[in-house]
């Protein structure tokens, strides 16, 4: 491979594949479903455990969470950090940020109104 | 003159728009030359876009459900409403359909028809079975007076389910659709492409229902 072919870009959910393409292709798709089947049932057992500290739960379920997106990416949308995914890994990582800002920007915000806001019923008083 | 304006200048019929297969038959097109990028490459970029848009649109869903699910006025919360095992099952059809969906998009590019059908055709079983569960969760739901209208947490919960329900069934008709292009005309490029745009379409939508069951269902019952 030359250094040219190297650096060619590669479409989202495409791979790069050296040998026999079937069974490569198979293997990242099987791979994929082995961890995601593993995250998912572990989500599902610790959603209901009492075995754990309890307010650990939401925690462990969000890492979990996010561990089983970064699987999907990686072995069935095939979104790696090779020079050729760069396009596609920026794309993403711009995506993320706006997700992150919406939610997290709407929760922070709505958090402190209700922090800082009268309850609705002195206001109605105050309006009499 | 570069390879592109030479593409570029290819007769005037093509701006016509009489011609609307004439991109495909461009020597561009399929084989990028050098400097150049492929159509494949152009094309499943463009869609990648196109779904991080409409992760950002999901994710203020998500935001608007993540305000609102202490707002459950009185009636019934999450704890009280939702089947683990119903959202289990769920998640196992749409994992095994995107396992499938995998599948299939190897079977297409490798030209073998038992392999490509078949996977689509579980494909599209799996998928029809996830949305079968959710209809009958909502009509449950609905049935026992916790509809969309109850509360700001329900509505919240429809709006999000319902629209990520609402993009599987869009994928469910669009899958048909690839079937039949397929077998009508062939392994062509073109719809060879469209197969690449469904098999990332499907799963990121995967990937919304690993935070939906995540945030709504199982945080909904954890806490």
């Amino acid at each position: 491979m030359n250094l040219s072919e190297q650096h060619r870009d590669i479409a989202p959910g495409d791979e790069r594949l050296d040998g026999d393409e079937h069974v490569e292709g198979i293997g990242s798709y099987l791979i994929g479903l082995g961890l995601a089947t593993l995250l998912t049932i572990v989500s599902f057992f610790i959603a209901r455990t009492t075995l754990v500290w309890q307010p650990s739960i939401p925690v462990a379920l969000a890492v979990l969470a996010i561990a089983q997106m970064g699987v999907h990416l990686v072995f069935f949308l095939h979104i790696t950090t090779g020079p050729d995914n760069v396009n596609n890994v920026l794309a993403l990582a711009f995506g993320v940020l706006i997700v992150f800002l919406v939610i997290a920007g709407s929760l922070w915000i709505m958090a402190h109104m209700n922090h800082n806001m009268m309850p609705m019923d002195q206001i109605m008083q105050m309006q009499r | 003159m570069s390879a592109f304006q030479a593409a570029a200048g290819h007769g005037d019929a093509n701006r016509l728009g009489l011609d609307p297969g004439w991109r495909d038959r461009q020597p561009l097109a399929e084989h990028a030359a050098r400097g150049a990028v492929s159509k494949r490459i152009i094309v499943g970029y463009g869609f990648w876009i196109f779904l991080l848009s409409d992760i950002i649109m999901f994710s203020a869903f998500f935001a608007t459900y993540a305000v609102l699910v202490g707002q459950t006025a009185g009636g019934p919360s999450g704890r009280e409403l939702f089947d683990l095992r119903n959202t289990g099952l769920q998640t196992a059809c749409l994992l095994l359909s995107s396992f499938t969906c995998g599948l299939a998009s190897v079977g297409a590019q490798a030209h073998r028809a038992s392999w490509f059908y078949g996977a689509m055709a579980a494909t599209f079983i799996l998928g029809a079975a996830f949305i079968g569960l959710e209809a009958r969760e909502f009509a449950d739901l609905v049935a026992r007076g916790a509809g969309p209208t109850r509360s700001a947490f329900l509505s919240a919960f429809f709006t999000l389910v319902g629209c990520h329900g609402l993009h599987v069934t869009a994928g469910l008709l669009w899958l048909l659709t690839i079937m039949a292009q397929m077998f009508a005309k062939g392994y062509r490029a073109d719809i060879l492409r469209r197969m690449l745009c469904f098999s990332l379409f499907w799963h990121a939508l995967d990937i919304i229902w690993v935070a939906v069951f995540t945030m709504v269902y199982l945080m909904g019952v954890a806490t």
